[in-house]
């Protein structure tokens, strides 16, 4: 599989322009400011990039700190996809359920996460369990929501069809109901994995943690440490970017189909 | 001959915000094998309320239908091609010709679905296609997939709702030479909702024309030209007017 076409890497050219140009104007501001504690030199942020290996502020490498984050966030993530998408399909089949269920999820939606960060401390202590609760919090609404959304999007035509040929109801299900919809709970994976990864950061830099990229730009930002900062911020970035040109990968592979007839 | 379906008093009443709604006021009418049918009326008259409730999508309030039985003396099933193909885009144009094959209800074995599908793909000039997307496809190609679907389950009756419309003009008389074929190889009865005049007498051995809401049959027009039929022949444009002013007599 390609994963990125001809003309992708001609808009990555385009892309990059942006990118170089930033880092000029960030580099000669640099220069004329001339300390590290307001803006740190490109040089000494990707000195700290170039050796991912290494002790970083003789705590954990830069790899270390990441595969931490990463772990957390897809952990958390899997367990909100897998509450969130079969909730989502029974909300999104039945407006009874909905009707039971539509205030408290619309209620508890717009509540930040991080605002949980007390209870969670309280329920599950200090660490992992407890960002994982966040990073669940936060990676949930947007899978439901678009389950919702994908299941009630599916076309009325097509579940006739099913029904035209006697379809049982978990074969239209099967065969109408969750392939139809598959494409939104697609796009909610995708938006609800950029969720996780924010939550993740700010999860880590309360006190208590021992690693992770949250916890590494809060711990250098303590130590004044801005090229840090700087570089845990461009890793934040990059698994980011590649996180999501895996999803749309994902969604040109297969649900080219959506929106078209 | 035994016609393959009755209609029966057929009545329907529809509950709005503003009260009862008398759809359907009581129609019957019969289709004979091999016929092809073609119910015509003012719009929003319930043509396709009318065909709904054949294909089993809606429920009448009162009356009856009575099918054939189809070759297995099962239950015989319609099929329904709908205005806007409702193929399943996920699905090849394969999948979507077997999708009601290999459901519980049909359950046809794997080897039986694919010499149906082949068949049928070669009927509707799709064979190349097979592994294609329904967007891949040409408007007139994805309504012909459509009909092919329809005929999957080898039906007593195919049942259309205004199949051609969104087609462009020749696209359209390529269809319906398509439907004439398949009835001739298949012996297939239509029952086509149409809103155009030259469409039903191009196609109908009779037209069944509907009154405004609540609905009755207000004329049938049997239609006694040797296919196929031109559209410029004086014998066709007679009842080709004769049909219209049908139509508007029952507005």
């Amino acid at each position: 599989m390609v994963l990125i076409s001809r003309p992708a890497l001609r808009d990555c050219g385009k892309g990059l322009f942006l990118i170089v140009l930033l880092l000029a104007v960030w580099e000669a501001a640099a220069l004329v400011i001339q300390n590290n504690y307001i803006l740190p030199q490109i040089g000494d942020i990707f000195a700290v990039l170039f050796q991912p290996a290494a002790p970083v502020l003789g705590g954990p490498s830069m790899i270390e700190n990441a595969t931490v984050s990463l772990r957390e966030v897809l952990t958390g993530f899997g367990c909100a996809a897998l509450l969130a998408i079969p909730l989502g399909l029974v909300i999104g089949s039945s407006r009874e359920v909905g009707t039971y269920l539509n205030p408290a999820i619309q209620i508890l939606r717009p509540v930040p996460p991080i605002a949980w960060m007390p209870f969670a401390i309280a329920w599950f202590g200090i660490g992992f369990h407890s960002i994982l609760f966040i990073i669940a919090m936060g990676a949930f609404f947007p899978i439901l929501i678009n389950t919702v959304d994908g299941v009630q999007g599916v076309r009325r035509s097509w579940v006739e069809v099913a029904g035209m040929f006697h379809a049982t109801t978990f074969e239209r299900f099967r065969t109408v109901i969750l392939p139809g919809a598959l494409p939104m709970i697609w796009t909610g994976l995708r938006v609800s994995f950029g969720v996780a990864w924010m939550c993740v950061v700010a999860a880590e830099m309360l006190p208590g943690t021992t690693a992770g990229l949250g916890f590494l730009i809060m711990y250098a930002y303590n130590l004044g440490q801005l090229q840090v900062i700087g570089a845990g911020m461009i890793v934040i970035g990059l698994i980011g970017l590649f996180a999501d040109t895996l999803f749309r990968a994902g969604q040109e592979r297969f649900f080219s189909w959506q929106g078209r007839d | 001959m035994e016609p393959v379906l009755c209609v029966r008093a057929i009545e329907k009443t529809f509950s709005g915000a503003d009260g009862a709604c008398p759809a359907l006021a009581g129609i019957s009418f019969d289709i004979a094998p091999r016929e092809i049918v073609c119910l015509m009326g003012p719009s929003g008259c319930g043509k396709s309320t009318l065909l709904r409730i054949i294909a089993g999508l809606d429920y009448a309030d009162r009356g009856s239908l009575h099918m054939a039985t189809d070759n297995n003396g099962g239950t015989a099933r319609t099929a329904m091609v709908f205005q806007e193909h409702a193929l399943f885009p996920w699905l090849s144009v394969y999948d979507n010709i077997v999708y009601g094959l290999r459901l519980s209800a049909q359950r046809v074995p794997e080897d039986e679905v694919a010499r149906r599908a082949e068949a049928l793909l070669a009927l509707t000039r799709l064979s190349g296609f097979s592994r294609s997307l329904p967007h891949q496809l040409s408007g007139g190609m994805k309504q012909r997939a459509a009909v092919a679907r329809a005929l999957a389950g080898e039906p007593p009756v195919v049942l259309m709702d205004e199949p051609f419309s969104a087609l462009d003009p020749f696209t359209r008389r390529e269809l319906e030479d398509e439907v004439l074929r398949i009835r001739s190889d298949l012996k297939t009865t239509f029952l086509i909702v149409s809103h155009n005049p030259e469409e039903a007498v191009y196609l109908a051995d009779r037209i069944i024309v509907l009154s405004p809401r609540p609905a009755r049959v207000a004329a049938e027009i049997p239609v006694r030209l040797p296919f196929p039929r031109n559209p410029a022949d004086p014998a066709f444009l007679k009842i080709r007017e004769e049909v219209t002013r049908a139509v508007l007599g029952a507005e």
